[in-house]
């Protein structure tokens, strides 16, 4: 929350006598347990600050175990660049004890702590935070009465947000019945019930805790959508042609096949819930050979499994999406946090010389996107491409520009026309299109489509320089899709002491870091990757720009001290310079991590983040 | 497997030369001299010259072994997929593509050891597909190992002294499967097994036909006591004629589970035929009848404007 002073601000508040403080913008963290529908009104803030054109963003932890277990939703809003979910928390709000004890340091020294007083007995010695006590179950049960305990609180605590931050109460009246609007009347009637009761708190009892945001840039013109990583990703690969696709539930990539299960029908499509992740490859590289773009996905363990279909899909050449949402790996590792540790079995997994396409979006609104980009390659290049997400990209929230897609939608229909008498499905010169099944070839001799080493006609053979010329054939293609790239932007300084080369979710905390750095004289720039395999081209140039490059990546530092897309850089580009910042804590970094791993890599002492701090509540 | 387009042989305007055997051969089979996969493959061109399927309109596929070689023996679309993993990618065709005749070749290994797990949840789903498993009871491409049908005693490279494992009864297997059209043939025995694969053809669901076909490299005579010339028996399923006759209570009732699992039982070499048949709904028109209630939900709107009206409930 970036306060410039206490600006009183008149008016829009229900008792405009008090005087609320402008706020740019706020972190907000709310801890409680998973059923106490902290999603759902994490979910509702995000939304309200999409449709307010305000930046958002989310992040969230969810226990692994099925039901219960805490559970923190945090949510920043406010205007100008959102770009991660904050280090610290301007506010917390405490649904119990442990919540309190827990979460109390990740909030702000000065921050605001609210506690439901039924649950909670804060430290009284502890005097860093303004905290108020609100009896929050009570006074939802008493609000919502009868046999429904203590289910609203959640939405008693929005009321009670929306009256801190002076929200707008239409707006979340339409979202709340906009959720529950199809179930019944009842439901709908006791969360706004429940909702009113906090908006009620009498002021005095939030002591001087009152604020207003400012009044958001004038936005763009294209409305706001709000929602997470892995929705923005589905439509992307709807967007992007894909009627056709097979998975196997895991964590986190499951939302996606859910997703695609019951939308692609809407389209005429089908999506397979397959035996097991090998058996999805199969059905998806099934639909692709029969003409369709088809995506398969899994999360980390899921992705091994798929590794021998993979190998075929190179060898035969065969368009397909494959997703990988990562998570703490190896094995069932930390299902529900977050790492990028897959990247090196992305590139490389599976057996022989095999190479594919990599692609990682770096936020939200990039999942759209890229989900686009990976069909566009798929089908170019007649090739599998891997998307890496992440947990927290998965999960996370954010708000961006409704995508236009009445230019982006692509037509996914099967080439059924006839093919000429000089079809052939692998000619050493172009670069493949396989004949779908229902596609007649003039010459009568049909194709096929092979795993074995094979000739121009899809024949098997075991003659060596073909194998040679094949390998080749499969190696060029990915390597002019490399030299058609663009060059990555360099953000912040041009040249200087240190490039941060980031890729996947670390995009936005990164970018903050870059700003921090900047403001205490590090000349630091920015290049985020999101082409990994193949690798954009004038790399070398620019990390010659910089005394230092440091590869700033969530997996481990291996054998010889160097995280995974470090060391393919090292490799790559033989440079001393390349160093790796990387951290294993299953979360996403800080800011913080990133600004002092930089200033210790350049010899200057670390703060604990005092450096540039922004003012705060 | 077959559709309700299955028999639209002559969709289309021009006049279609019919489909002959000779239209029909590809490369040279490289199976051993002998081997029972040769006849199977002959079996094969006389289903689709009776079918009279369009030619761009069939699939062969299959995984990996000897058996498995198939798809480059056939002028069809082919496929040549990895060991054990056909069937999923053969019900990926099928779903994918309603207008192709999609036929899977392989082996027991490939059907019942790696691919055992797809062969149930193909047959659960009971994707609209035709696969014959060429069942030699033996390793042959790998040169001889246990297979997963190999009898107890068989002595291969991996059980020199003998195999030990019990080996599992395939049209047990295939009609627990959910599989709904189970037949078993043998390679010598060519009128009955191109019957038995036209059946299977022209069923629609998933219907698979187990072809005992001899390795005469690594199992010589291992199917002999079902050639009568060698003094074995081919002894074949009567099927339920539903005549009314009392002659005919004694005929097989291919609807009737239990029957065929008692069918399955008998002694080696056991009997030949059609062992199960039924008509559960494919996945393939269940899969549709999802579509059609999604598309009647949608008011049929174009793809643009569904994925239009998605966007706008996320503003
Ligand atoms: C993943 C994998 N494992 C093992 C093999 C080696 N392999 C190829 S075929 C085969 C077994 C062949 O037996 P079967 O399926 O009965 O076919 P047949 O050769 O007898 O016709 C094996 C083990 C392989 N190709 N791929
Ligand atoms: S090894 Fe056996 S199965 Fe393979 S081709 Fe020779 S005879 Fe046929
Ligand atoms: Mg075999």
């Amino acid at each position: 929350m970036v306060l410039p002073a206490t600006t009183p601000t008149p008016g829009a508040s229900p008792e405009s006598a008090k005087e609320r403080r402008a706020v740019n913008d706020v972190v907000i963290r709310l801890a409680g347990n998973s059923q106490d529908g902290i999603q759902t009104i994490g979910g509702f803030l995000a939304r309200l600050a999409g449709r307010s054109d305000q930046e958002v963003m989310t992040y969230m932890t969810i226990p692994s175990t099925i039901s219960g277990g805490p559970s923190i939703f945090q949510v920043r809003m406010g205007n100008g660049d959102i770009l991660s979910s904050g280090d610290q928390a301007d506010v917390l709000v405490a649904f119990y004890q442990h919540s309190y004890e827990s979460h109390i340091n990740s909030l702000r020294p000065g921050g605001v702590l609210i506690y439901d007083s039924d649950h909670v007995a804060p430290n009284p010695e502890d005097r860093r935070f303004r905290a108020i006590g609100i009896p929050i179950t009570g006074a939802t049960v008493e609000a919502v009465g009868g046999s429904s305990k203590d289910k609203g609180k959640n939405l008693f605590v929005l009321g009670l947000l929306a009256r801190i931050f002076s929200l707008d109460v239409a707006k979340i009246g339409g979202l709340i019945s906009e959720r529950f609007g199809g179930k019944s009347e009842d439901i709908v009637r006791n969360a706004m019930l429940a909702f009113d009761a906090g908006y009620a708190t009498p002021a005095d009892n939030l002591h001087d805790c009152l604020y207003q945001f400012e009044a958001p840039a004038v936005s763009g013109g294209r409305p706001q959508i709000t929602t997470d990583g892995n929705l923005a990703l589905t439509y992307g690969l709807i967007a992007a042609g894909v009627r056709h696709g097979a998975g196997y539930p895991i964590t986190p990539w499951t939302t996606v096949m859910e997703t695609l299960r019951s939308e692609l029908g809407k389209y005429g499509g089908i999506f397979v819930q397959a035996e097991d992740e090998l058996a999805a490859a199969g059905y998806a590289l099934g639909f692709a050979y029969s003409g369709h773009l088809a995506v398969t996905g899994s999360s980390g363990p899921g992705l091994s499994l798929k590794m021998e279909a993979l190998g075929w899909a190179v060898m035969a050449e065969m368009p397909l999406i494959v997703i990988n949402v990562q998570r703490g790996g190896p094995s069932t590792g930390l299902p529900t946090n977050v790492e990028q540790s897959d990247l090196m079995q992305a590139i490389y997994g599976s057996h022989g010389d095999a190479p594919r396409v990599v692609l990682a979006p770096k936020d939200v609104e990039d999942c759209f996107y890229v989900a686009l980009e990976a069909g566009r390659i798929a089908r170019k290049y007649s090739t599998p491409v891997l998307i890496l997400t992440d947990q927290a990209l998965a999960t996370r929230i954010e708000a961006f520009d409704e995508p236009d897609l009445a230019k982006l939608m692509v037509d996914p229909k099967p080439d059924l026309s006839p093919r000429g008498a000089d079809f052939e499905p692998y000619p050493l010169d172009k670069i493949t299109r396989h004949a779908p099944p229902g596609a007649s070839i003039a010459t009568g001799k049909y194709p096929s489509v092979s795993g074995l080493e094979h000739d121009e006609l899809g024949h098997p053979t075991g003659n060596p320089a073909l194998h040679m010329k094949m390998t080749a054939k499969r190696r060029e293609k990915i390597k002019a899709l490399g030299a058609s790239l663009p060059v990555p932007e360099v953000f912040g300084d041009p040249e200087g002491d240190v490039l941060i080369v980031g890729w996947g979710s670390t995009w936005g905390p990164i970018r903050e870091a870059v700003g921090q750095l900047r403001a205490v004289g590090t000349r630091v720039g920015q290049i985020h990757l999101r082409n990994l395999h193949p690798l954009p081209p004038s790399l070398e140039e620019i990390f010659a720009r910089f005394k230092k490059v440091l590869v700033v990546e969530m997996n481990d530092e291996g054998l010889y001290g160097f995280g995974q897309l470090a060391t393919l850089l090292r490799a790559r580009y033989s440079l001393p310079s390349i160093g790796s910042l990387t951290k294993t804590d299953g979360l996403t970094f800080r800011i913080s991590e990133i600004v002092n791993g930089v200033l210790q890599r350049l010899g200057r002492a670390g703060t604990d983040g005092g450096y540039a701090k922004p003012s705060r509540i | 497997m077959s559709s309700s387009s299955a028999a639209l042989a002559t969709a289309g305007t021009a006049p279609r030369v019919p489909l002959t055997k000779k239209a029909l051969t590809a490369d040279h089979p490289t199976w051993c001299p002998g081997c029972g996969d040769f006849a199977v493959l002959a079996s094969y061109y006389r289903v689709l010259e009776k079918l009279q399927y369009p030619h761009e309109n069939i699939v062969t596929l299959a995984g990996i072994g000897c058996s498995s070689r198939f798809p480059y023996f056939v002028n069809t679309h082919g496929v040549h997929y990895i060991h054990g993993r056909s069937l999923p990618f053969a019900a990926g065709v099928s779903l994918g593509r309603d207008d192709v005749h999609v036929f899977v070749f392989g082996g027991d290994g490939d059907g019942f050891s790696i691919g055992g797990n797809h062969l149930v949840h193909t047959g659960r789903k009971n994707v609209n597909l035709t696969y014959v498993i060429m069942d030699n009871f033996v390793y042959g491409l790998t040169k001889k190992q246990t297979s997963p049908t190999s009898p107890i005693g068989f002595k291969s490279k991996t059980d020199p002294t003998g195999s030990i494992d019990q080996p599992i009864n395939p049209m047990q297997t295939l009609v627990n499967s959910g599989a709904t059209f189970v037949a078993r043939s043998h390679a010598g025995q060519v009128n009955h097994m191109t019957e038995m694969m036209e059946r299977a053809a022209r069923h629609e669901g998933f219907s698979v036909v187990e072809i005992l076909s001899e390795c005469v490299e690594f199992y010589e005579g291992a199917f002999d006591a079902a050639v009568p010339r060698k003094g074995g028996q081919f002894r074949t399923i009567e099927l339920r004629k539903n005549d009314g006759t009392p002659e005919d209570a004694l005929r097989h009732d291919p609807s009737d589970e239990v029957a065929a699992f008692r069918l399955a039982s008998e002694p080696w070499p056991g009997v030949f035929g059609v062992f199960y048949e039924s008509n559960r709904p494919t996945k393939n028109k269940l899969e549709a009848g999802l579509i059609a209630k999604a598309r009647e939900k949608t008011k049929s709107a174009s793809d643009l404007e569904v994925l239009q009206a998605t966007f706008r409930r996320m503003r």
